[in-house]
């Protein structure tokens, strides 16, 4: 590429990450998530614009001041990148050499570590001895040793297997709840936002596309991408089945789709409309999923019957707060 | 039997063991001068190059060019180019501790192209968790750098002490003595060609002793 040609990876993005979150970071490849996760250790520095951890400005830092924020920032990585020449013991220790903690110290921390992520009986293991989802572990103890208040996780469980994932997950559930530590987490998997954030980014060519806490995300996402990620775990496509049967209805009617979580969702919505309306709903599928304690049910209605009935109806289910769009065959 | 063996080579077994001695003394001392030389040569190049961590064009290319320039003399030509200095630095231009000034002149800028190679292998991950944990550039080579491409360096040593082996054959032109020299000066010269096998094989023995130690060692830094 030219030298002097420079690349916009990330373009006019604001966010705000508050104590205690799990934020996800999520786009396709090439969306600059990795790109803005780096920005918050400054591995990465914006060619303009600002960065505030803990409220310090990351540009106005010293490279010394830089050095000790750092330590404050756990990473962990897609590719574990673990020192291969040492143990386990010797791989999590190190944070705590480069801060000068005395043996005895640096000793009791790191067997609390290996116990925290369960690896006490590989200690004097070397990395190439284990799985991925171990090393994970190792890299996961190794980021907190120090006991940062943030940890940043880059693609962390993109190159494990899904059981595994999940019990990466769930421990890092673990460390957000009791160790209180603040977790962003980047990927390309929406499975990960689901089981583990409480709030969600999306990023499409270097630019936010959508913000919110998960559940509002997957409830009612707006943007396309959204539409698209929130589609691969909560199955929304009519079936063909289906479809065929109503290219053949003759008669108006209008196709639906309607989110409900288990905090909208007291009101007997569908019964109403059917009985205060002139029109009839018919539940042509319906998909139901758990994110964060909320169930979140989506369910696709045709309605048929009397157009002016059909617009009450899509204001009285706007009344009740619930989202929906319009579904073309 | 030891009599008539030496009889046989020409030499008497002093003379065999200080020529031993002289090419184990030149091929140690400036291999540990060299590796030393070699290694900030070479870390120079790697934290200078581009994307790198203290990114500098120009040292970069001082460096880089330094090295290319020395490592395009011929050794027997290197030899007697740097009398001068090998006269203002040791005080003479002969004998064996003479012929470390070119020896290690020659070998570090080869072992600082060696270990730069075997810098650039470690994985790039390990300077970045490095760095994400706030330490300092040096902090960063000893605690990370140096132990990821041990095994590698050793092995890149090796290489380095087998050439240096072969160079101080040469190094009996300004008087170094040596096995190499032994060959050439009493095997070629006096057409003695028992002794020149003779020395060919204990060559051949330094060489494999040499590769064997240095394959154990980065064996056992890579934990394999």
């Amino acid at each position: 590429m030219d030298k002097n040609r420079t690349f916009l990876a990330l373009d006019d993005i604001s966010l705000d990450i508050e104590k205690g979150d799990v934020f996800g970071l999520i786009g396709f490849s090439g969306a600059g998530k990795s790109t803005l996760l780096r920005m918050i250790n400054a591995l990465e520095v914006p060619s303009s614009g600002e960065i505030s951890v803990d409220g310090k400005n990351l540009a106005s830092l010293k490279s010394r001041e830089l050095s000790s924020l750092r330590k404050e920032i756990g990473m962990i990585f897609q590719e574990f990148n673990l020192l291969e020449s040492k143990t386990v013991f010797e791989n999590i220790s190190i944070p705590l050499i480069l801060q000068k903690r005395n043996k005895e110290e640096i000793e009791s921390r790191v067997n609390d570590m290996l116990s925290f992520v369960g690896l006490e009986e590989k200690a004097l293991a070397y990395p190439r001895e284990l799985s991925g989802g171990q090393k994970q572990r190792v890299g996961i103890a190794r980021a907190l040793a120090t006991a940062p208040k943030i940890l940043l996780c880059d693609e962390a469980t993109s190159a494990l297997d899904p059981e595994t994932t999940d019990a990466i997950l769930d421990l890092l559930r673990k460390i957000n709840e009791r160790l209180k530590v603040t977790i962003i987490f980047v990927t390309h998997s929406i499975r990960v936002i689901q089981r583990l954030c409480n709030k969600v980014a999306i990023l499409e060519h270097g630019k936010l596309v959508e913000t919110g806490s998960v559940i509002e995300v997957f409830s009612s996402p707006k943007s396309t991408i959204a539409r698209a990620f929130v589609e691969t775990v909560i199955p929304s496509r009519i079936p063909d089945k289906i479809r065929h049967e109503l290219e053949k209805y003759q008669g108006f009617y209008k196709l639906i789709r309607i989110y409900f979580h288990s905090e909208n969702a007291t009101d007997d919505v569908i019964y109403q409309i059917n009985h205060s309306l002139n029109v009839h709903t018919n539940v042509m599928f319906a998909s139901v999923t758990e994110i964060q304690g909320v169930v979140l049910s989506i369910i696709t209605l045709q309605i048929t019957g009397d157009e002016e009935d059909y617009i009450k109806a899509t204001r009285y289910i706007s009344s009740k707060n619930l989202s929906f769009e319009e579904l073309m065959l | 039997m030891t009599d008539s063996f030496f009889k046989m080579l020409g030499i008497s077994q002093d003379q065999l063991v200080l020529c031993a001695n002289q090419t184990l003394y030149m091929v140690f001392v400036s291999l540990f001068l060299g590796s030393l030389i070699g290694i900030f040569l070479a870390f120079v190049l790697v934290l200078s190059r581009k994307n790198a961590l203290k990114e500098n064009r120009f040292v970069f290319s001082v460096t880089s060019y330094f090295i290319n320039i020395l490592r395009s003399i011929p050794f027997v030509i290197l030899l007697v180019f740097i009398l001068p200095v090998t006269k203002a630095i040791v005080g003479t231009r002969i004998g064996t501790t003479a012929a470390l000034v070119p020896l290690t002149t020659f070998i570090s800028p080869y072992l600082a192209r060696l270990f730069e190679n075997s810098l650039l292998e470690v994985n790039p991950g390990i300077i970045e968790v490095a760095k994400s944990m706030g330490a300092s550039t040096f902090e960063i080579i000893w605690h990370f750098w140096l132990p990821e491409a041990k095994g590698s360096l050793i092995l890149a040593t090796t290489i380095g002490a087998i050439s240096l082996l072969g160079a101080t054959a040469m190094a009996g032109v300004i008087g170094a003595g040596g096995v190499g020299d032994l060959a050439l000066t009493y095997g070629y010269e006096r057409m003695n060609s028992t002794l020149m096998l003779f020395t060919v094989i204990v060559l051949v023995i330094f060489v494999q002793i040499i590769q064997s130690v240095g394959n154990y060692l980065a064996r056992r830094a890579r934990k394999v």
